[in-house]
């Protein structure tokens, strides 16, 4: 039936749009311009290797990963809160929670730079207690706190929403069979809100992998993690070849790590609110 | 007791997130460059009006936006409706494409757009900017739409066009009521995520071309600034109020169904 070719445009587009810019990062990544012409090589990758951009890549992954794992530990209990019966005023505080992730992160980071700067309000705080003051920006410390700011609602949602699909019934029949608080919580509750826990480390881990914005503003251009590195190639020395290059292994480690997980779809950014 | 605690928990994580956004909504009234209260003043709301720039990336925020949306939500539309009807191995290789923009890193969707305009020799500036927004909120606009599709009786599309009706009118009486609501729910996603977006606009825009995000980013690179806090303001409340009106109209639908 002709209803069918209402795609075209969109597949023409994401033909466009989707298709060939990832074709395009792995050409640029892959192609090398000698005297004698365009050749592809592996070169950009190798620059990758150096142990400069390595412990950086590792760095990276450390803090995405220390964050990922504070906000798993502080969003469970949270979700679990939110997901019982006779808790009074639970949609309005569930707004509350995820309202933030509407607002631009740009605006939530920078909100923490009035909080944390040298003359910022922490520090009037401490002078006031007459405690000493501190430097609370430009280290990883601000950066990871930023992060945890921004991405926490995106594991919230995803737990929640996860806790509020199980079926009631199946707890109720877990006492019943005589198993106490902490065995259903291990056997009944958890692998059923897995799929809403791997959706939410997901949606955490990779902005905070990828973010080159928290980390110019809360670190102040003293901490560089890939996202930084990926951004000056492209802003600044005009590499191409070795951004594309880190782009392509970036997508590569996320690839990983949602085959890992056993997950191919994500609810994305929006997270399914409005 | 653990009523106490869990309240009490709850309260810590609200105040979490909140302090810092009221702190900054609040020194936005401060008459003061610094995080000193030196009392009230609307003074750098009106340096705003004043920021020929601010003005101009405002501008170009919500032309953005609505260019964007609009386009989004037509070609979204109709996508939904077109993979509705494909063969299964169409439709799951259409569908994985659709999620490469979802599972994408940012950075990365912003870098492959640019590399894509330069190599087409699209000049970057307000176009590139509105085709990098569509890019990215056609599939939520598809995501929020296809559910709609899939619970709707196929037969009542057929049923219009045997007593007589043309496709374009079945369309519009039959189909759009009732993917409507999908239809909005995708229209708000999309614009949202347009007026939040920065880093793909980051890479896709002229010097001369800038969006608010765009501005914030480079006044907040070199440091605390009373104009950010006072833009912040104003954009958290718009997205507050866009909000405020779609909940209030699900929820009018869904008493409206109730009854």
């Amino acid at each position: 039936m002709y209803k069918r070719y209402l795609a075209s445009p969109y597949i023409l587009w994401s033909a466009i749009f989707i298709v060939v810019p990832l074709v395009l990062i792995t050409y640029f990544s892959l192609k090398t311009e000698t005297a004698e012409g365009i050749t592809f090589t592996l070169d950009s990758y190798r620059r990758f290797f150096d142990p400069l951009y390595m412990e950086i890549l590792i760095k990276s992954i450390n803090l995405a990963l220390i964050t990922t794992i504070v906000c798993l530990i502080s969003a469970y209990p949270l979700a679990m809160i939110l997901n019982e019966k006779d808790m009074s005023n639970k949609t309005i505080i569930l707004i509350l929670i995820i309202l933030p992730m509407w607002m631009n992160s740009l605006m939530r980071t920078y909100a923490w730079m009035i909080l944390l700067e040298n003359k910022g309000i922490l520090n009037s705080i401490l002078e006031y207690l007459g405690l000493p003051t501190r430097q609370f920006l430009y280290g990883d410390g601000a950066i990871v706190f930023g992060m945890i700011y921004n991405f926490f609602p995106f594991m919230v949602l995803p737990i929640y929403n996860a806790l509020a699909k199980i079926d009631p019934n199946l707890i109720e029949a877990s006492y019943d069979l005589g198993a106490n608080k902490v065995q259903t919580f291990k056997r009944v509750t958890l692998p059923l809100s897995m799929p809403g826990v791997i959706t939410g480390v997901l949606m955490v881990f990779m902005p905070s992998l990828t973010t080159f914005m928290v980390t110019r503003l809360l670190g102040g251009g003293q901490v560089v993690l890939i996202g930084n590195i990926i951004e000056e190639q492209f802003t600044r020395t005009n590499d191409w070849g070795f951004g594309s290059a880190l782009s392509v292994i970036l997508m590569l480690i996320i690839i990983i790590t949602i085959r890992l997980m056993g997950k191919n779809e994500t609810l994305g950014r929006g997270g399914g609110i409005v | 007791m653990i009523n106490i605690l869990k309240k009490a928990y709850l309260g810590i994580i609200v105040l979490i997130i909140y302090s810092p956004i009221v702190l900054l909504m609040a020194f936005s009234f401060n008459d003061s460059k610094t995080t000193s209260w030196q009392g009230f003043t609307l003074h750098w709301y009106f340096d705003l009006f004043k920021d020929y720039q601010i003005r101009q990336s405002f501008e170009y925020t919500v032309t953005v936006a609505a260019i964007s949306t609009i386009c989004s939500v037509i070609i979204g539309t109709l996508a939904a409706i077109g993979i509705n009807q494909m063969t299964e191995w169409k439709r799951n290789l259409v569908m994985s494409v659709t999620y490469i923009p979802l599972l994408s890193p940012d950075i990365v969707i912003g870098i492959s757009l640019m590399m894509l305009y330069s190599t087409l020799h699209i000049p970057f500036g307000l176009v590139t900017l509105i085709l990098s927004h569509i890019t990215f909120s056609v599939p939520y606009v598809i995501l929020s739409v296809m559910p709609r599709l899939r619970t709707m009786n196929p037969n009542i599309y057929e049923a219009a066009l045997d007593l007589g009706a043309t496709p374009f009118y079945a369309f519009k009486h039959v189909i759009l009521p009732e993917i409507l609501p999908g239809v909005i729910s995708g229209a708000f996603i999309a614009f949202t995520l347009s007026i939040d977006d920065f880093v793909v606009s980051f890479f896709n825009t002229a010097s001369g071309v800038t969006t608010l995000s765009i501005q914030i980013y480079s006044m907040a690179r070199k440091g605390v600034n009373p104009k950010i806090n006072a833009i912040s303001t104003i954009v958290f409340m718009t997205i507050l109020i866009i909000l405020i009106i779609n909940n209030m109209r699900a929820n009018k639908k869904f008493k409206e169904n109730a009854k």
